[in-house]
């Protein structure tokens, strides 16, 4: 636990700063009032409606973070694999082939349908 | 510790909680001081690639130049929109910053020294999982990046947030595959020891001159290092990679309604350390960390004492000038090339590598069945080639098929000119100046000239 003190100590540093900078941006500067400041910018034009709660998205996002936590989750079982690689031998090497072949027929799925193409 | 390699795991987490306090201050100093620096340096050195000076004005060379900026800055006025969320959006440039700095908390800067009569390692505190920290905290600030895109409610916010999140998170793979390559050769995810392994490998006698070969893992894993200085461009949004800020199409991206006082400088901030901590990984994970280079290691001093710090800030330097090169030197990507890049290169290219050079260590354990091995790297080959063929052939003609049918339609259009569906007004159409025309005059809106509001 004594290795995680430091971190804790530059942590509370860090977001005492950020905290101290953000609340004390409003007393800083000069106030002048204006009603078309307190918009949205949308280049001067008046500003969109924005739903409440965020409104929709497009759904090239979702499955960019789907793919993303199908990825990383591999990458978090490839550190400990690599890490260990020397104690393991062939047959870490052989499990690892086999976990990533598994992880390629996902991957080129969804390479073959088009959930790799932006446009 | 041993003399010759520096401070492994154990050396850690003896401290005391002032020496602590001592170091996460000098942490927190320098990367303040460091983005000070770094705006200028990159305005002076860009500024000299593209044949003009750059900031000359404020104290010498223009150096305090960063100083009056953000002076400027807090003295600006804060502008909160009345639609934003107000807790995400005072939150947003917390969550981005606080990451920011940690990430560099595991960064070694040199061997052990005496402070204060404590014996010590450069370094704030190692874990057995620090490089692991690093990419956990770079997750953490696209946290940041989401939530003071949605929390603007306004739509260039929202894109340039989501934008930038997808962005961040694809290359974070690649960044995170291009990092197994190094853990394979150093057998440890702790960052001191990752610098331990890359200290000084045999030598070769040339001439009577003892030079040393590199032990560097950016030349033994030369793969891994390119595709890694592709990604920390990436992953820091940096030219080629600046989607987020696409000015002509977002404005600011995620940071827009942040207007230019502190809560603003705060994304600068973290934009700036981020970049460093990338550098400094950089030089952890590939470049020798703290240990000089080859010229300079001739010196039996050199990798003592304070001298390291030294070395390790030259090195960030010449990284972080990398970074400003790249920016004077390459246009911006477009968002599908830069997406496409990312998932269907490099990610199958650091795969094919990682097992093609675990496959080559298991050949050099003794009692490893050679032949078997052999096999099973041929299958890896021979299938990834298959793939990517498979692959490429099918987009390719697809993408022919699209633009036939785009031309055919255009040949279409060409021979109806009436409805051809470009966007040309009719010539005939009575021309609006301002002035309606007879009969319409009680309603009409006044126009007001620009300039006079």
């Amino acid at each position: 636990m004594e290795l995680y003190v430091p971190i804790l100590v530059l942590a509370v540093l860090a977001a005492g700063f950020a905290a101290f900078s953000v609340s004390i941006a409003p007393f800083t500067g000069p106030k002048r009032w204006n009603r078309a400041k307190l918009d949205a910018y949308e280049c001067g034009i008046e500003p969109t409606p924005q739903p409440v709660g965020g409104g929709r998205f497009p759904l090239k996002y979702m499955i960019t973070a789907m793919l993303f936590i199908v990825f990383d989750i591999e990458i978090i079982f490839l550190y400990p694999w690599a890490v260990a690689f020397d104690s393991l031998g062939l047959f870490g090497l052989v499990e690892m082939v086999l976990f990533i072949v598994t992880v390629l027929v996902a991957y080129a799925y969804v390479w073959r349908r088009r959930g790799l193409d932006w446009d | 510790m041993n003399p010759t390699t520096g401070p492994t795991l154990v050396d850690f987490g003896h401290d005391p909680l002032w020496l602590s306090i001592i170091k996460a201050v000098f942490i927190f100093v320098v990367l303040m001081l460091g983005v000070l620096f770094g705006v200028w340096f990159e305005r002076k050195l860009i500024s000299r690639m593209q044949h003009r000076y750059g900031p000359n004005r404020a104290g010498k060379f223009g150096l305090l130049q960063s100083v009056a900026d953000g002076l400027k800055m807090g003295l600006k006025e804060d502008i909160m929109p009345r639609t934003v969320d107000k807790v995400v959006y005072l939150l947003a440039p917390v969550i981005i910053a606080v990451p920011a700095f940690l990430a560099f908390s595991v960064m070694p800067f040199g061997p052990m020294v005496s402070i204060f009569g404590v014996e010590t390692p450069l370094q704030l505190t190692d874990l057995p999982v620090a490089v692991l920290l690093v990419l956990a905290m770079a997750s953490i600030g696209v946290y940041g990046i989401v939530l003071a895109g949605w929390g603007s409610r306004s739509p260039y916010a929202i894109l340039g947030g989501l934008r930038s999140s997808a962005q961040v998170v694809s290359y974070e793979i690649a960044m995170g595959l291009s990092f197994v390559a190094v853990f394979l050769a150093a057998g440890t995810l702790s960052t001191s020891e990752i610098v331990a392994k890359q200290a000084g490998g045999g030598t070769w006698d040339v001439f009577g001159l003892e030079i040393p070969q590199p032990s560097w893992y950016a030349i033994s894993l030369l793969p891994s290092f390119l595709i890694y200085a592709i990604t920390m461009l990436g992953e820091t949004n940096r030219v080629p990679f600046d989607l987020p800020e696409g000015e002509g199409e977002l404005v600011g991206g995620f940071h827009t309604e942040y207007s230019s006082s502190l809560k603003f400088a705060m994304f600068m901030l973290a934009e700036y350390v981020n970049v460093f901590t990338v550098s400094g990984v950089a030089i952890t994970l590939f470049l020798g960390g703290w240990r000089a280079p080859w010229p300079i290691s001739i010196w039996e001093g050199a990798n003592t004492g304070w001298w390291p710090m030294l070395w390790f800030f030259i090195k960030l330097v010449l990284v972080f000038a990398f970074f400003v090169w790249v920016r004077a030197s390459l246009p911006r990507v477009r968002y599908d090339q830069l997406m496409a890049f990312g998932w269907k290169v490099l990610i199958p290219l650091n795969l094919a590598w990682i097992l093609l050079y675990a496959t080559l260590k298991a050949l050099r354990v003794p009692e490893s069945n050679k032949a078997f091995i052999l096999t099973l790297g041929a299958i890896i080959v021979v299938g990834g080639l298959a793939i990517w063929f498979r692959f490429d052939t099918l987009l390719q003609r697809r993408r022919e098929a699209k633009a036939a049918q785009i031309e055919e339609e255009f040949e279409q259009l060409r021979e109806e000119p009436e409805a051809g569906g470009f966007p040309v007004p009719p010539l005939d159409l009575p021309h609006y100046h301002g002035v309606l025309p007879a009969g319409q005059a009680s309603t009409a809106v006044k126009e007001v000239t620009s300039g006079s509001n």
